[in-house]
């Protein structure tokens, strides 16, 4: 686009070395605090308390990483994180399938079948995704408690795919707009039916979507700490909730460099998927955003 | 509107056909209307909920004495609520402008050819895919007035450096700012970004041509370009600090004292630490309040930008 600085001029070359230094320096800044996390959680206690946030570690050690997962205080228990981690993994798995599964059919019904009222309807789903959770808080409380799912694993697999529906929808609604309705009123011709024209002909081209749909709430339900810490007990919360109890548990000595490897292994899964998938992830926060 | 609406006509010509071709055209409707359903309950229903309990006398449990508008008479009254709610203008305002800046400079300094950019890029958006909690914990260290950046900056040889922040009252707000800016500046570069490569090149060659400068053309023709940009990132950004609640837990714990509440702390504390559930609920409803506030208007040009475009 802008090809006017690249002219070979003295000047223009200085301007260029300029912008590079700037971007650089800028990076090195986004990234201190992840390196310094790192370079916390490889050192002894007694090198971090002798200072030098950044200064790199005279002696690695992995032992605060393996007291983080195993051993650290997360409140009364001293598990580490492990099975904190294990229950994310099992609400995160299964909220992750059922509210994609529930958006694709979604989008296909108010895209390829729409009926009177279907926009109306569209619009109603997609209200979820703005209202503050703050306000849902109390009714879901009492709601898990009369289902029985109160401190449970599955109440909070189901609060995660209530939530998520919206967003689900509304990505899978913006991408069957744009896939040709000719197709369907042609395999509608045909005698297909309503689930047969979705797995033949819609569910093949959605490899995309599903893999931004897939990726938007693994990080959502994954980071999610507000549900975690409202609806959950001690057997099912999640690795988020476990982190913020393990630093503001005080037992005698403060490890600083426990606590960077527990946000590590918290931070590790998102950090991982983003690092794969980055293309996705930034497509599915601007199709969130965005609007449709 | 209920989707019901045509079905008796359905029903007499399924009558005459078949059960089946009855069933294929209320399928789009049946699918749906579990997602309806669970909107219908779980967000309105909630919502009306929320509200009814914020017009009754709760405290550790919810009960339906009703108090008229006591509850709010008392949030009002409350010096906590209006740091919260102070707090939310300051934390909000600072972090959604830093963020448009920051964003917009990155995006622009970015979308010069640059070798590598998508190694940048990548650098600029990792913290946003990371959980607010980690966040708050990282920064928690780094701010940390004994060991954290100040101490190693007076270890450079700058003794008078004071950066002190977490642990002054006036203060611990910004610390918030500074930590959500670093989560979220990247997303709104690359919403920019996505902007800045969606605008015509020739728009750019001919404003060049007639010899207008590189700022010039940015600021008179690329940023009225990105207006839509802007009113999103605006829109998702304030959204995001209205929610704020993992970032103040991890980070300042809504301390030194209440310094660093926000209105989502605030709610938490008061309907599950405090057995305040009517004044909790009054504040989630003036929290819902605020969304309503900056969404109808946003819908609202989203709306009518569509009937005329």
């Amino acid at each position: 686009m802008a090809d006017m600085i690249r002219r070979r001029t003295p000047g223009a070359r200085l301007l260029r070395a300029g912008l590079y230094a700037l971007l650089i320096v800028a990076a090195l800044v986004y990234l201190m605090p992840l390196v310094v996390m790192i370079l916390t959680s490889l050192k002894p206690l007694d090198e971090i308390r002798a200072g030098g946030l950044l200064t790199l570690p005279q002696e690695i050690t992995f032992e605060p990483w393996i007291k983080a997962w195993s051993e650290a205080c997360t409140g009364m228990r001293c598990e580490g994180l492990s099975g904190y981690f294990v229950n994310s993994i099992r609400i995160v798995v299964p909220a992750v399938a059922i509210s994609t599964l529930i958006g694709a059919i979604n989008g296909y019904a108010l895209t390829k079948w729409r009926f009177r009222g279907s926009e109306l309807v569209f619009a109603m789903l997609l209200f979820g995704c703005f209202v503050p959770f703050q306000v849902v808080l109390m009714p879901m409380a009492r709601t898990l408690g009369w289902l029985g799912l109160a401190s449970s694993v599955s109440g909070l697999v189901l609060v995660h795919v209530v939530y998520g529906i919206a967003f689900t929808t509304l990505f899978f609604r913006n991408y069957y707009v744009s896939v040709p309705d000719e197709m369907i009123a042609a395999a509608k011709l045909d005698g297909a039916g309503f689930f047969r024209i979705f797995w033949r002909i819609l569910l093949p081209v959605s490899g995309p979507i599903i893999t931004v749909s897939v990726i938007w709430q693994f990080t959502q339900i994954w980071n999610d700490f507000l549900f975690g810490v409202a609806f959950a007990g001690f057997d099912s919360q999640p690795v988020t909730v476990a982190l913020n109890n393990l630093v503001n548990t005080s037992t005698g000595v403060k490890e600083y460099n426990v606590d960077m490897a527990a946000a590590m292994i918290a931070a590790l899964p998102t950090l991982v998927v983003y690092v794969l998938a980055g293309k996705y992830f930034v497509r599915g926060l601007t199709a969130g955003s965005v609007k449709g | 509107m209920t989707p019901t609406h045509s079905l008796p006509r359905a029903r007499a010509q399924a009558g005459r056909r078949s059960l089946s071709g009855f069933l294929e055209r209320a399928l789009p409707r049946l699918v749906v209307a579990p997602s309806l359903a669970v909107a219908l309950f779980f967000v309105y229903g909630y919502m009306l909920w929320t509200f009814i309990l914020s017009l009754t006398k709760s405290r550790m449990l919810p009960q339906y004495d009703f108090a008229g508008f006591a509850q709010y008479a008392r949030l009002f009254a409350d010096e906590r609520w209006h740091v919260a709610a102070t707090n939310l203008v300051v934390f909000g305002g600072l972090f959604v402008v830093i963020c448009l800046v920051l964003g917009l400079v990155l995006a622009i300094l970015l979308d010069q050819r640059i070798r590598q950019e998508g190694a940048l890029r990548t650098i600029y958006l990792y913290p946003m895919a990371l959980s607010l909690i980690v966040t708050g914990v990282v920064w928690r260290w780094l701010l940390n007035p004994g060991l954290g950046i100040q101490a190693m900056v007076r270890g450079w040889g700058f003794e008078g450096f004071d950066f002190g922040w977490l642990v002054d009252p006036d203060m611990a707000i910004y610390t918030l700012v500074i930590a959500a800016v670093w989560q979220a500046s990247g997303f709104v570069m690359a919403l920019f970004l996505a902007g800045l490569r969606s605008i015509d090149d020739s728009l750019f060659k001919a404003a060049a041509l007639d010899g207008a400068s590189l700022p010039r053309i940015y600021w008179r023709i690329v940023l009225p370009c990105l207006r839509p940009v802007v009113f999103s990132a605006v829109m998702i950004l304030s959204h995001i600090a209205i929610k704020s609640f993992d970032l103040v837990m991890a980070l300042t714990g809504g301390g030194p004292g209440y310094a660093t509440d926000l209105p989502a702390t605030y709610m938490y504390v008061h309907t599950f630490t405090r057995g305040q559930i009517g004044l909790g609920s009054a504040s989630a409803i003036m929290m819902l309040c605020g969304v309503l506030a900056i969404l109808i208007p946003y819908l609202y040009s989203e709306l009518r930008g569509r009937k005329h475009g």
